[in-house]
């Protein structure tokens, strides 16, 4: 159920770094979250320059997350709106005319600036709508999908390398505090927003997205739910902030239904909160038919960082789709865990450590232990 | 030449596993589940006996070939017994997590059988084995370059790409004889699914004699492939009742008339 959107993000974050060069290709830039340069003389410098790198990120993410949860607190809805909604702005069109552009330029394909503008308007604006108001369900599904793929690549190509790893690993240690410590500003969040029983704002975090879901077996009541995605923008504050959905019933009902949808013929929409994969009992007449209806969300900000640490693991790693491969299956069974300790707790966990956990493990592992075994198996021609 | 072998080997490689998936795997969230946590206890297998080889060839002399190559030859035995012990292990796990999912379905009935688990689990190995030992492969042929040009084996495309459809639909006969076992407590079928992976996995040390090690690999292949067909519960009458849609059992619980 997760695994597709997951695997598809990952997919096409891989696709990208692999054609396209301009992601991986070393400009010099940097984004201002990390000031320090990593082409230093020694190794203790660099290491001390990615701490710090890493070090202003997170603060920089804690900062912002800690204004999320007061804006919501002291119910400035229509500030966070605004703010999602610009995020959401910049991601659809800016980020992605740079996408188009490269993967222009990697294929040598001429096009001129009246078709663009025309591809990119329209793109933009279907986007805005259905991440925001109303829209088919897979297109709002494939929507999300292609900006957490954005945001990725962004953070493949703007985090220099050690950067990187250390912000994953920090990450998901600061998820594991936010959503699990009593005052952690996601628990926070997802506390009041039951408290308030209010459908889920789409404030929280820097773009919401809303999806409207129509429950088959109900009334056809559309509720409203939304997700946040993050798009850091280079020049606003970026934060993966948690996402948080409610529901008109106050719980964190959303569905990704795949098989439900096919089989039933019902539209039900999915959201993805960041970090946070809840699972909401539902306290509605009992319309949820079995385990699959039952809202499992899975924030943007997860499908992001998975995606990062799976696009880092291919462009960086010499061994190549060996470490792709086996990044990706840690971090799949990184989230089939989290999932079967959502169904056994019952209640928001965040998605982060375990799968970013696994998939730094089994990156270096790989990398430095089986690549060259496989790679003198491959020699040989020897099969285990 | 290069993007027809490439989808040709990929396809010969992956053809039979990824139609096995798309048509009985991939409709079902739970099978998925148990397919790639197959492929997470296969590629943990994996960590462990490259950790074992890389100590190994540490504190080996790095010169002599014949050392290294010996070294090599232990951790192709040492990786095939790892993995073995580690679909023992997710046998145990799984029949463990059996009563758990009972619990956590609310369902009378198990939601998934410990046959299919054994079909899954060995498809979860093999793709995990197969994708190990061809992608970089695969990703060679499609660039520019000379197959064999040092004087290898011009072959060398084709004969990995059979090779790993052997292994994967292998992995597949071996995980459905290897828990069918387990549950009957046949120990001497055990051993018989170890060793078969031990010759099959020996037999490539005479690569690039791809004669002598295809051709009884394929020989393995079909004998596991009858054998798991049996002990799958698999019969001459049911295949003949397969074939001909005749089956009432099979059109009854798919709804279709005959």
């Amino acid at each position: 159920m997760l695994f597709v959107p997951v695997t598809l993000c990952m997919v096409v974050v891989v696709a990208t770094i692999k054609s396209v060069g301009f992601y991986t290709q070393n400009d010099g830039q940097r984004l201002i979250y990390t000031p320090f340069p990593e082409d230093t003389d020694t190794v203790g410098q660099r290491a001390l320059h990615s701490i710090l790198n890493a070090t202003i990120m997170i603060t920089v993410i804690i900062v912002m997350t800690l204004v999320l949860v007061l804006l919501y607190k002291y119910r400035c809805y229509k500030v966070i709106q605004g703010w999602l909604f610009l995020s959401s702005l910049l991601l659809l069109f800016f980020f992605s005319y740079i996408y188009l552009k490269e993967v222009f330029k990697t294929y040598n394909v001429a096009m001129d600036y009246f078709t663009l503008a025309i591809i990119i308007w329209n793109f933009g604006v279907v986007g805005m709508m259905c991440i925001h108001w109303k829209g088919p369900l897979r297109l709002q599904q494939a929507y999300l999908i292609m900006i957490s793929a954005l945001m990725a690549l962004v953070f493949i190509k703007y985090l220099p390398e050690w950067t990187a790893w250390l912000i994953l690993a920090v990450i998901s240690v600061y998820d594991l505090l936010a959503v699990l410590c009593p005052k952690g500003p996601l628990r926070i969040l997802v506390e009041t927003a039951q408290e308030r029983n209010e459908p889920i704002f789409p404030a929280l975090i820097y773009s919401s997205t809303m999806v409207w879901l129509v429950n088959m077996a109900d009334t056809d009541r559309p509720q409203r739910n939304s997700t946040e995605a993050e798009p850091p923008q280079q020049d606003a504050v970026a934060s993966p902030a948690p996402s948080t959905q409610s529901q008109d019933d106050g719980g964190f009902n959303s569905t990704w239904v795949n098989q439900q949808e096919h089989q039933l013929g019902a539209i039900q929409s999915t959201e993805e909160t960041r970090r946070e994969v809840q699972e909401m009992p539902s306290d509605r007449p009992p319309v949820e038919e079995d385990d699959e209806e039952r809202g499992v969300k899975l924030g943007l900000g997860d499908f992001i960082f998975y995606s990062m640490l799976v696009g880092k693991a291919s462009a960086a790693a010499s061994g190549d789709w060996n470490t792709t491969l086996a990044c990706f299956v840690a971090i799949l069974i990184g989230l089939c865990l989290t999932l079967l300790l959502l169904a056994i707790f019952k209640k928001a966990l965040p998605a982060l450590p375990i799968s970013i956990f696994f998939g730094l493990v089994f990156y270096f592992a790989t990398d430095n232990l089986v690549r060259p075994f496989m790679d003198k198996l491959a020699l040989h021609q020897f099969y285990i | 030449m290069t993007a027809s072998v490439f989808f040709g080997c990929t396809f010969i490689a992956f053809g039979p596993a990824i139609a096995l998936f798309l048509f009985t795997i991939a409709r079902e969230p739970l099978r998925v589940i148990f397919l790639i946590a197959g492929a997470f206890f296969w590629l943990v297998s994996l960590l462990l006996s490259s950790l074992v080889w890389f100590i190994s060839v540490q504190i080996s002399n790095k010169e002599s070939a014949v050392q290294q190559k010996g070294l090599l030859i232990f951790g192709v035995v040492l990786s095939v017994l790892l993995q073995e012990t580690f679909r023992f292990a997710y046998y145990k796990l799984l029949k463990k997590a059996n009563e758990g999912l009972l619990t956590l379905s609310q369902e009378e009935t198990m939601p998934i059988s410990i046959r299919q688990l054994a079909y899954v689990s060995g498809l979860g190995f093999g793709f995990m084995s197969g994708a190990f030992s061809v992608v970089n492969i695969l990703a060679d042929s499609v660039g520019p370059g000379t197959v064999g040009i040092h004087g290898d084996s011009q072959h060398y495309f084709l004969s990995s790409a059979f090779m790993t459809m052997a292994i994967i639909l292998l992995h597949m006969f071996w995980g459905v004889v290897f828990f069918d076992a387990c549950e009957k407590s046949r120990w001497w079928a055990v051993a018989a699914v170890v060793i078969s992976h031990l010759v099959v996995s020996c037999l490539t040390f005479q690569n690039p004699e791809y004669v002598a090690s295809l051709i009884p690999t394929y020989v393995i292949l079909f004998v596991m492939g009858i054998w798991a067909f049996y002990s799958a519960g698999g019969s001459f009458r049911n295949l003949k009742l397969c074939l001909t849609c005749k089956d009432k059992d099979f059109l009854l619980s798919n709804h279709r008339s005959r």
